[in-house]
């Protein structure tokens, strides 16, 4: 016998199932006007400091058909790399957003702050980019990834810089579209799969 | 939305996988399309991780935790078996995780959700929506007041049952500790048939999972009360962190 260790571990996650939308997105599902203020709708408010940037996708499953289901939260920092909460950071920013794929095309959008370059503990910068968190029916953990920009130096990135296999980077990059505005596809499973994390 | 979250980083204990549910199980078949096939990329988490959207009570409303009454604008009670669900969220370093935010969703006592894409034959209560949520105290502790969901039936193998179950989502202090899990009723004979509670695949871990009736918090002819405990992942703070290389 050894002494008990004073730990504890993690509440196993399962699925969001279909109808995740009722508890984090009641609008969404039909029940407008049960909370006085719905959370999450977006990542700032008027006069938020930096670009105004419109990130659009889809999410597919392996099969290559869209999940019309699945919503997904976005996380960054602001647009001088802060994140809410840090000394500094803009109070017009929340830095998080609720996402929605549209019931009938599949199609999501989040429109956003662009963010800046966050900075590590070990004072390392990360290249600008937004975590996300992907629940849906059939995920039994949320799938963190991330999403970065085509039009951002993003060669020294110590999270990008740690995939092994070079050409999966690709599937982190958002593309310009065109003023402002990017599309950013999620592949949950196959050759062209999206990069998750365990972080 | 309230900004206060902790101005420095602390790194999280790498999650131990063993615990949750396997991503691809064919007896949920979903999930078979739905698991990524390529490993996850495992690393030490960033700052990106460690900072994380901050809510207060004061975003909450007066009925937002009672499900009961929150429909209806506490007008007419929703039909079903009351009860209390309460509990205590704390980290894996046995710390209560105060002021984070907790969002449960759940069925009617009909088995039915209140939910555009659910056709299921059961009726819609008509006082009973299916959605709360509460900021946990300084202690960590939550509650809420609802009625028992009923279990119903769902297109999977020939003749699938959900038990019956609450859905709850946790924020905790960073976007890493995010946590979606469901929690099960004492008793029922069919948390051991179902096959998304099966792709947790040891039963040590289903249990953890499962709400004791805790007859000592009911309320004489009113309700009855399960308690669910939640444990969340940890940060990972030694004497020997937080110091950049050569200081």
């Amino acid at each position: 016998m050894v002494q008990k260790l004073q730990t504890l571990q993690e509440t196993p996650s399962q699925t969001a199932g279909p109808f995740v939308h009722i508890g984090m997105v009641p609008t969404y599902a039909g029940l407008s006007g049960i909370y006085d203020l719905e959370i999450g709708a977006a990542t700032f408010v008027d006069g938020a400091i930096g670009e105004i940037v419109e990130i659009s996708g889809t999410i597919a499953d392996g099969s290559g058909a869209l999940l019309r289901d699945a919503m997904f939260e976005s996380w960054q920092a602001d647009a001088n790399g802060l994140f809410p909460g840090q000394d500094g950071a803009d109070p017009k920013f929340s830095g998080w957003a609720r996402v929605c794929a549209d019931p009938e095309s599949g199609k999501w959008t989040l429109r956003t702050i662009k963010p800046g370059r966050s900075v590590n503990r070990d004072g390392r910068q990360q290249a600008p980019h937004i975590a996300i968190w992907i629940v849906a029916r059939g995920v039994n953990v949320g799938l963190q990834s991330r999403i970065y920009f085509e039009d951002e130096d993003n060669d020294s990135d110590p999270v990008l810089s740690r995939i092994e296999h070079k050409h999966r980077i690709d599937t982190l990059i958002a593309k310009k579209t065109g003023d402002g505005t990017y599309s950013f596809d999620i592949r949950l499973q196959g050759d062209d799969e999206t990069v998750f994390f365990d972080m | 939305m309230s900004n206060v979250a902790p101005a420095e980083s602390v790194p999280l204990i790498p999650r131990d996988r063993s615990v949750h549910p396997v991503a691809y199980d064919v007896n949920y078949k979903t999930s078979v399309t739905r698991s990524p096939k390529f490993p996850l990329l495992a690393m030490e988490s960033t700052a990106t991780e460690e900072f994380g959207p901050v809510f207060s009570q004061n975003d909450m409303g007066p009925l937002d935790n009672n499900l009961i009454l929150n429909w209806t604008q506490g007008k007419e009670p929703a039909v079903g078996e009351r009860i209390l669900v309460h509990g205590r969220i704390q980290d894996e370093n046995c710390r209560p995780v105060p002021n984070t935010l907790v969002e449960i969703w759940q069925a009617n006592a009909g088995g039915r959700y209140r939910h555009i894409k659910d056709t299921y034959l059961a009726p819609l209560d008509p006082n009973f929506g299916g959605c709360g949520r509460t900021v946990t105290d300084e202690n960590g502790r939550y509650q809420f007041l609802t009625i028992r969901p009923g279990a119903y039936p769902w297109p999977n193998r020939g003749n699938d049952w959900r038990p019956m179950h609450i859905h709850f989502s946790v924020f905790g202090s960073g976007f890493g500790h995010r946590l979606i899990t469901q929690m099960y009723f004492e008793g029922d004979p069919l948390i051991y048939r179902c096959p998304i509670v099966a792709t947790v695949k040891e039963r040590g871990h289903i249990d953890r999972l499962v709400a004791p009736l805790d007859f000592g918090h009911s309320k004489p002819l009113d309700y009855l009360a399960y308690r669910f405990d939640i444990i969340l992942r940890g940060n990972r703070q030694t004497m020997f962190e937080n110091k950049p290389e050569g200081m």
